[in-house]
């Protein structure tokens, strides 16, 4: 019998697939490596990337005009956002291009630039349109982008309550 | 994978003997824990280097929400600790480890005074030693102002008046680390300079001439 076991290993050798001593030795010491670097770095990883986390705030509305007061003709109104930026607080002010349409629907214009990001104002070359004063860009009424500009002007939404008009997040134009 | 990735660099760049260079030295049988266990008195140098790494780091994040201004400060250091993720875990690690360093800085000290490995030919690694020591004193003393709460200023106040109590140069000492008359803008402005450029600066060169001499002289015999 000891004999028939004697010839089974001969015919096939045992090829268990040892792990050598180098090979064990870097695998605990590399993972105990990984695990207490990974204990230091990801906290402070995770600390860095927390405002992609942070949940963004809602938009608001603010309360911006009288419904009454809205032309035809593009107006700037200013208003004041409440802004938390981490520690510090702040009440920036905004502006608005608000105007009616010819089916009296009240819609507001964001004053920056499709182009690069000036500032823009209404009929300053007297062409009745929107003008840009860094490079010459040029919109109608509407937002619509005749000039220089890529995109036509954003939109900020608008809701009328009460009589008043209400400013809030901005959004891509809906009008062209 | 990154055996392939290391061959590929190493075919070009043949980095082997570099690393070889840096990290392929014997340990002595003395130094070593798992032959006499008491050796783990030499491990203290390597702990005090490992926490010195996770301050340089902590610290680095922590300067991307901190600001060095009498107005902003404390609001700061208080929107990371609470308000961050982590905020806590990374400001203590930051807080607690400095305490930690000078902790194991002392024991490192210790076990070279009693076993002498300060002696010749090693002398002049002491010496750097000590400078290393000083450098974190200086880092645990200007970090302590930043918070820019009651306790960092008054530490800041009594800390100065200690350095002005120096004969002859000592008011001269005062209004340098002050930036002027009193612990105000200035003072908060130059320590986060100190505490962020020029001591880890000088410490991460200390360090490196460290290293370079007890790799150039080896690790003192046994006792």
């Amino acid at each position: 019998m000891s004999n028939h076991e004697h010839q089974e290993t001969a015919h096939r050798p045992v090829q268990r697939k040892e792990m050598s001593r180098r090979q064990f030795l870097s695998y605990t010491l590399g993972g105990t490596t990984a695990f207490m670097m990974g204990g230091a770095v990801l906290p402070m990883v995770r600390f860095a990337v927390d405002p992609l986390l942070a949940k963004k705030a809602e938009g608001t509305w603010v309360k911006v005009v009288e419904e009454s007061k809205i032309t035809t003709e593009p107006q700037e109104f200013k208003f004041q956002i409440h802004q938390v930026d981490g520690w510090y607080v702040s009440d920036p002010e905004l502006s608005a291009w608000i105007t009616k349409d010819a089916n009296n629907n009240i819609f507001a214009l964001s004053p920056v630039c499709k182009h690069l990001g000036c500032t823009i104002g209404w009929n300053t070359l007297g062409h009745h349109e929107y003008d840009c004063p860094c490079h010459g860009a040029r919109y109608t009424v509407d937002g619509k982008n005749l000039a220089v500009a890529p995109h036509p002007l954003d939109e900020y939404e608008v809701k009328v309550e009460n009589g008043f008009v209400y400013v809030g997040p901005v959004k891509a134009n809906s009008r062209v | 994978m990154f055996k392939s990735m290391y061959n590929w660099i190493d075919e070009r760049l043949d980095i082997t003997p570099l690393w070889r260079d840096v990290a392929d030295h014997e340990v002595p049988e003395h130094v070593n824990p798992a032959h006499h266990f008491s050796a783990f008195v030499y491990c203290f140098g390597g702990l005090t280097f490992f926490i010195t790494v996770i301050q340089i780091l902590s610290g680095m994040f922590l300067t991307m929400y901190y600001v060095p201004d009498i107005i902003n400060a404390y609001a700061s250091v208080d929107y990371l600790n609470h308000k961050v993720a982590f905020g806590g875990i990374v400001r203590g690690m930051h807080h607690f480890g400095a305490s930690l360093v000078i902790v194991m800085m002392f024991l490192h000290t210790l076990r070279v005074f009693f076993t002498g490995s300060y002696k010749a030919p090693r002398e002049m690694n002491w010496v750097v030693g000590m400078l290393i020591f000083f450098i974190m004193l200086g880092l645990g003393f200007t970090g302590y102002l930043l918070p820019w709460d009651n306790k960092a200023y008054f530490a800041t106040k009594v800390g100065v008046q200690i350095a002005e109590s120096v004969p002859y140069i000592g008011p001269y000492i005062g209004e340098f680390l002050y930036g002027g008359d009193i612990v105000g803008a200035q003072t908060l402005t130059r320590f986060f300079a100190i505490h962020v450029f020029f001591l880890p600066g000088a410490l991460i060169a200390m360090l490196a001439a460290h290293f370079l001499m007890i790799r150039k002289q080896g690790i003192s015999g046994p006792l």
